[in-house]
């Protein structure tokens, strides 16, 4: 039985593969639209995520399946203390995959190693978000036609924005990549991610605070929120907020075919102007994550179209 | 200065000068009932200066511990007086409940029940991770 806890668990040749059959989705709904007949999938989302809740919950409703669960710990038996290895356990009687988000990091993993059908890490803390990179990645592959060759500019939070290390692990393993690290001095991407998968990989990196005179190089540009809920002291917060917002103007000297990109939920860090804009990608991610969980759910249960 | 020898013990040579301290409280050794001594900064022929622990009981060692701070170190197993065992360690590959993860987002702070497990992610490094939120552990 497989989970799925770090989008390095999954190799290149199985991105390619989940990839695939969510273009084959895309292309042929109607052809997955009662394979997970019978099959429940159970969102245990211990902090609210609506967005991330909903999206498994839509893949598993399109895949004809069925969902249960609860959106956030005080309506679980989490509130009366119980852990996430029994809670698990217990899941596993009634469904057969879980999604889980923790706000504690490894909580996914503790609950892979006692489950009895797959986990899949649907985000812990500021750890890892496996499946918010697997959108990431569709989506960069259907704006591009290829995850090799190019220039990925990744702004604001690089410190604690999980999806932001899990992209670079992903991409690390492509060809061709080259990163520019663009955030404020204090959140600026730590030196394990630097050293263990950017230097270590050979994929040449530069930092800069200055967005503007970066933004005509990149092919790819990925923005992320300065998140509160990191943060243990509230000043920090708020003086670093609105260290990058990206509108109108910073977009002059950018590629005409530059990939806007935001994980989502954006606070003011992308200007409303933008979204009109044909490079603004960010909501197509939404519907990439949901055919990517759609395929991830199809791959952990072992389920594949017939053909 | 002289300690005596024992007949029956154990001994932790060859450790690191600086480094006994920290294997005498990982192995829990000012809560047992024998006589423990714990050198610090012996002269050495071969390493200027070094640490040693003499346990007067052959009792069971967690090698994993030593092995973990100082994987030069050397335990000497002695009876009746005798050389019965000299056991040379190397780096474990996993550490249970040796150290405990400082990471306060890890899962492990919330579950006081949950194994604190560390694996050794870099060998040159020495680079201990927690398997549940990759934290690195500070030596």
């Amino acid at each position: 039985m497989r989970s799925l806890n770090n989008i390095l668990e999954l190799s290149v040749e199985e991105i390619d593969e989940l990839i695939k059959t969510a273009l084959d989705i895309i292309e042929n709904p109607g052809s997955y639209s009662e394979i997970c007949k019978g099959k429940k999938l159970a969102t245990l989302f211990f902090e609210p995520s609506t967005r991330t809740r909903l999206s498994f919950e839509a893949a598993m409703m399109e895949l004809g399946g069925n969902v249960l669960g609860f959106s956030e710990a005080t309506s679980s038996s989490a509130s009366k203390g119980e852990s996430v290895a029994d809670t698990s356990r217990v899941v596993s009687c009634y469904a057969d995959i879980i999604a889980m988000r923790h706000p504690k990091e490894g909580a996914p993993y503790v609950a892979s190693l006692n489950a009895t059908v797959p986990v899949i890490n649907a985000g812990d803390g500021g750890h890892n978000h496996p499946t918010q990179t697997l959108a990431d990645l569709l989506t960069i592959y259907r704006e591009r036609g290829s995850l090799n060759n190019m220039t990925v500019g990744f702004c604001g939070d690089l410190k604690f924005g999980r999806t932001v290390h899990s992209l670079i692990q992903a991409l690390s393993r492509y060809t061709g990549i080259k990163v520019v690290l663009i955030s404020p001095e204090e959140l600026k991407l730590p030196s394990y991610v630097k050293k263990d998968t950017l230097s270590a990989n050979n994929i040449p990196y530069e930092q800069t605070t200055d967005l503007e005179s970066s933004i005509s190089q990149l092919d790819i540009l990925y923005m992320t929120r300065v998140q509160k809920e990191r943060f243990f002291n509230e000043e920090d917060y708020l003086r670093l907020k609105d260290s990058y917002i990206l509108d109108p103007d910073k977009l002059v000297t950018a590629k005409k075919d530059l990939v806007i990109m935001h994980p989502l939920p954006r606070v003011n860090e992308i200007s409303v102007a933008i979204d009109a804009d044909p490079r603004a990608h960010y909501f197509d991610q939404v519907l990439n994550g949901k055919y990517m969980r759609m395929a991830l759910i199809l791959m952990l249960l072992g389920l594949k179209r017939e053909v | 200065m002289r300690v005596d020898g024992i007949q029956n013990g154990i001994v932790i040579d060859h450790i690191t000068a600086g480094k006994g301290m920290k294997i005498y409280d990982l192995l829990g050794l000012k809560d047992k009932e024998y006589s423990v001594a714990l050198m610090i900064n012996v002269v050495s022929n071969k390493m200027g200066r070094k640490d040693i622990i003499k346990i007067d009981s052959v009792m069971p060692i967690d090698y994993d511990v030593i092995g973990y701070v100082d994987p030069g170190a050397t335990v000497n197993t002695i009876k009746d007086g005798k050389l019965v065992d000299k056991a040379a360690l190397k780096l474990p590959k996993k550490l249970v409940n040796v150290i405990r993860c400082k990471n306060p987002r890890c899962i492990s702070s919330q579950e006081q029940e949950l194994d604190q497990i560390f694996k050794l992610t870099d060998e040159g490094q020495q680079i201990y991770r927690c398997i549940y939120c990759e934290t690195a552990a500070k030596q």
